[in-house]
């Protein structure tokens, strides 16, 4: 198995727009995600009888094949993106409302009741205190989330999308692997730097758990 | 619309019951059989690679960084490049299939192993050394049960990963639920994708469902240890 | 007995946990292992079982050379408690105790029946043995590490921090039981502890590390609090070093007068002064009551029913410092002595136990030949408790 470098120099522009592509769809399932399980995870973290419900049940959802989800939304949305970022969607909601109640959790009652007592009212406790020490353990599950999405993009590719999943169907096709490996190398590629940018983030994001010296 | 999808649910319905659909070469029954087959014996393989892995990762603590980028490099690999990738290298086998779901199953059987085998007290681990315990008594008699919850968290959902991935048997004109899926694509038959897309999410949340419930029935002794999570690669 | 002779241990990154260490531990008693974390006090315990490796020297444990030994069959061998207890979570109790003798071969039967009797030695009931670790409270935790570490009847235990997690009621009833223990026993223990009153309840040696792994003295407890070797171990032993050394000493060897004692039933009308402005009251089984004010007499009524100002009794295994604290409270400046049944058996003045004091004192520090003379100069300017007694009346 041979890579055929010159398809790849006549293609440059090609990948790059399937790459863009690739990426927009991961990243607006990863942003549509947090916008949803936000407000999900405070309430799951607030109400302890929906939190055994909500977590249950995205835990049900996570076992649903990807190829199931995109084919399940095809009446709804057809052969589009909108398919494709609502699939997406909900398996970064898995991801991310369980990290956002872990987190919550993970703040030190202490904390809270010393916020309590210097008279900080709740919703601003949330704000000021909670969420931003429950970050890093929110910061993991959107690396996760981000990195899992970027990988999924090319199951889309059998309901027509799936950004560089179209190289596979394109290589399979024609019998050419060229294409095919190199879907395959620029989807890990995204991923790892999509990933060492989030690392970067949280860095400048959270100071407080840097080590001493760093 | 609502008509139509109205419409879409109620052949579904049909499809999903009538009898001849169960029966024969391209009925649910032997699909359901062979989608099964598949997936246990790539989750056997993937068991036989990462189990002995793992415990060798946590019971030495050497090679953690290895465990880590391996759950990572398996969220990210697309599964569907790497089935096309190895059909092309190999021609029509069964490889490209057990490949691709090996692959996919290591890296949660390594990653839940290993975070087992780290979970376990070194207190306690001290004091099985302390007490006179070689490094196969240690391993054998206190970390590996200590740590079986997780591991068998990782196995189940190992298996789970591969039973909704198995479908993709179907993209190399192998059999399967997936079978469905791809020749309802094709003939632009919406009922049997639908179709084949809900038995393999009803297989993988039964299995999900009996084999947890089989895991809480067995660790309740020393419930305490019981474990909750656990950590997918991700979703097939 | 366990020798160490010169052993020296470095750990991979550059720090050195034990510096050139030289000591025995004599057999059959408590040699306990202080000093602030860092110090090298655990590490110079694990390298006896061999859980570190020592980086040179030799360490013996009964005249063998531990390093010349199968470590997991040393380790058999020893006893092992630690913090925390290191229960293993997935065995009951009784699995758990019957560890070392199922690694041994004991066989399952044998190794339960021998579980169950330790349950019993450490004081815990027979039904627990059935429960699992999650199950007790960390004092019973703490117990079943003990007897685990027993199961096999090793001749020597070390203990690494067994009672720094639990709180100080249950510490102190740990400690007690293995004290008792320990007196039918007589095992080799080797103990640790950052705590130097829990140092000097159970250890017949103190040794104490100072950061970077250099033992700086190791004496019986009543010789260390007496002359310690330099600033380092008077700064460790803490200002109430002197009354540490008190409460070491026990009543026993001070004389007592006999008391002629007033019964309760006895009507205050036949009470005389002869006796001495304070009287002791008892009760009909000759238990100390109260001391009764013979210048503040009521009319009428029997001596128990007078007012008494309480007085509270002392055994022989009492200490000088509960005694001395007791003198203070007594308004005869006297204490009550009795016998293990709690009857009155004589008092002792103020007088006698301050000489007692004294004594201790000087024999602890005439231990340390080395410090000798240093240390009397020091006391000679601390106010002694001999001179500072004031004569008083004495009962009888």
């Amino acid at each position: 198995m041979t890579i055929d470098w010159s398809w790849i120099g006549d293609h440059t522009d090609d990948l790059t727009t399937l790459s863009v592509s690739h990426l927009q769809a991961a990243l607006s399932a990863v942003f549509l995600g947090l916008l949803i399980s936000l407000p999900l995870a405070v309430i799951a973290h607030r109400i302890r009888p929906l939190r055994g419900f909500l977590l249950g049940l995205s835990n049900v959802l996570f076992t649903i094949p990807s190829i199931a989800i995109f084919v399940l939304l095809l009446p709804v949305s057809g052969l589009t993106r909108t398919t494709t970022v609502i699939g997406l969607t909900i398996y970064t909601l898995v991801v991310l409302l369980r990290n956002t109640v872990e987190g919550l959790d993970s703040v030190p009652a202490k904390t809270k009741e010393a916020a309590k007592a210097m008279g900080t009212r709740p919703l601003r406790t949330l704000l000021t205190v909670e969420l931003p020490l429950a970050l890093p353990v929110i910061m993991a599950g959107v690396r996760i989330a981000t990195v899992m999405s970027i990988s999924l993009v090319s199951v889309a590719t059998y309901i027509g999308d799936g950004g560089l999943g179209q190289l596979f169907t394109d290589g399979f096709q024609r019998n050419f692997p060229t294409p095919v490996i190199a879907g395959v190398v620029l989807t890990l590629l995204l991923a790892l730097v999509a990933d060492a940018l989030l690392v970067a983030l949280q860095y400048v994001l959270t100071p407080w758990t840097r080590k001493r010296g760093a | 619309m609502p008509d139509t999808v109205y419409e879409l649910f109620k052949n579904l319905g049909v499809w999903l019951t009538s009898g001849e659909q169960w029966s024969g070469a391209d009925g649910i029954a032997h699909r359901l059989a062979e989608h099964l087959q598949y997936s246990l014996l790539a989750t056997l393989i993937a068991a036989v690679i990462g189990l002995p892995l793992g415990l060798l990762i946590g019971h030495t603590g050497r090679g953690a960084f290895v465990a880590i980028n391996l759950a990572s490099f398996g969220r990210a690999l697309p599964t569907v490049g790497l089935v096309v990738l190895v059909f092309l290298a190999s021609g029509l086998s069964m490889w490209p299939v057990y490949v691709a779901l090996v692959a996919l199953a290591v890296p949660a059987i390594v990653t839940n192993t290993y975070a087992g085998m780290t979970a376990v007290d070194p207190d306690v681990k001290d004091a099985a050394r302390g007490q006179g315990m070689r490094a196969h008594q240690v391993l054998f008699q206190v970390e590996l049960p200590l740590a079986l919850p997780l591991i068998m968290t990782g196995l189940r959902l190992a298996l789970i990963q591969v039973v909704a991935t198995a479908t993709i048997a179907a993209y190399v004109s192998f059999g399967g639920l997936g079978r469905y899926v791809f020749d309802g694509l094709a003939q632009r038959d919406l009922v049997q994708v639908l179709g084949g897309a809900v038995l393999v999410a009803l297989v993988a949340v039964v299995l999900d469902l009996a084999l947890s419930g089989l895991q809480r029935a067995l660790f309740l002794p020393h419930s305490r240890l019981r474990s909750s999570g656990g950590t997918p690669t991700r979703p097939a | 007995m366990i020798q160490f002779e010169a052993v020296h241990k470095r750990f991979p990154n550059g720090t050195t946990a034990v510096h050139d260490l030289t000591l025995e531990m004599p057999e059959g008693g408590v040699t306990v292992l202080v000093g602030s974390s860092g110090c090298g006090k655990t590490t110079t315990l694990r390298m006896i079982n061999r859980m570190v490796e020592p980086t040179s020297g030799t360490i013996r444990v009964g005249g063998k050379d531990v390093l010349a030994q199968d470590a997991a069959e040393l380790r058999r061998s020893i006893g092992y408690v630690i913090q925390q207890a290191g229960l293993f979570p997935h065995r009951t109790v009784l699995d758990n105790i019957a560890t070392v003798p199922l690694l041994l071969g004991w066989g399952r039967r044998r190794a339960r029946a021998r579980a169950a009797e330790l349950l019993e030695t450490v004081g815990l009931a027979a039904d627990t043995g059935k429960r699992f670790p999650h199950q007790l409270s960390g004092g019973q935790q703490q117990r079943v590490g003990v007897a685990r570490a027993l199961a096999a009847d090793p001749p020597v235990l070390l203990m690494d921090e067994p009672f720094g997690a639990v709180d100080p009621v249950v510490r102190t009833q740990l400690q007690d039981e293995l004290l008792r223990l320990q007196k039918e026993l007589s095992k080799t223990i080797v103990f640790v502890t950052h705590d130097i009153d829990e140092a000097v309840r159970l250890g017949d040696r103190i040794a104490i590390f100072r950061t970077g792994g250099h033992l700086v003295q190791c004496a019986p407890p009543a010789e260390l609090l007496a002359s310690p070797a330099d600033d380092f171990v008077t700064d460790f032993l803490g200002s109430e070093r002197e009354l540490k050394l008190l409460s070491l000493t026990s009543l026993k060897d001070v004389p007592q007068t006999r008391a002629t004692p007033l019964r309760a039933d006895e009507p205050v009308s036949a009470v005389s002064g002869d006796g001495g402005r304070w009287r002791l009251v008892t009760s009909a089984a000759g238990r100390p009551l109260g001391w009764l004010d013979t210048d503040a007499l009521p009319a009428t009524g029997t001596a128990g029913e007078a007012p008494l100002t309480p007085a509270r009794a002392l055994r022989d295994t009492d200490s000088l410092l509960s005694a001395l604290n007791e003198t203070i409270a007594s308004p005869s400046g006297c204490v009550a002595r009795v016998d293990a049944d709690g009857a009155v058996t004589g008092v002792t003045a103020r007088e006698e136990i301050h000489a007692r004091a004294a004594a201790a004192h000087a024999a602890a520090g005439a231990g340390a030949a080395r410090t000798a003379d240093a240390t009397r100069t020091a006391h000679a300017e601390s106010p002694s408790f001999a001179t500072t007694a004031t004569p008083t009346e004495r009962p009888a």
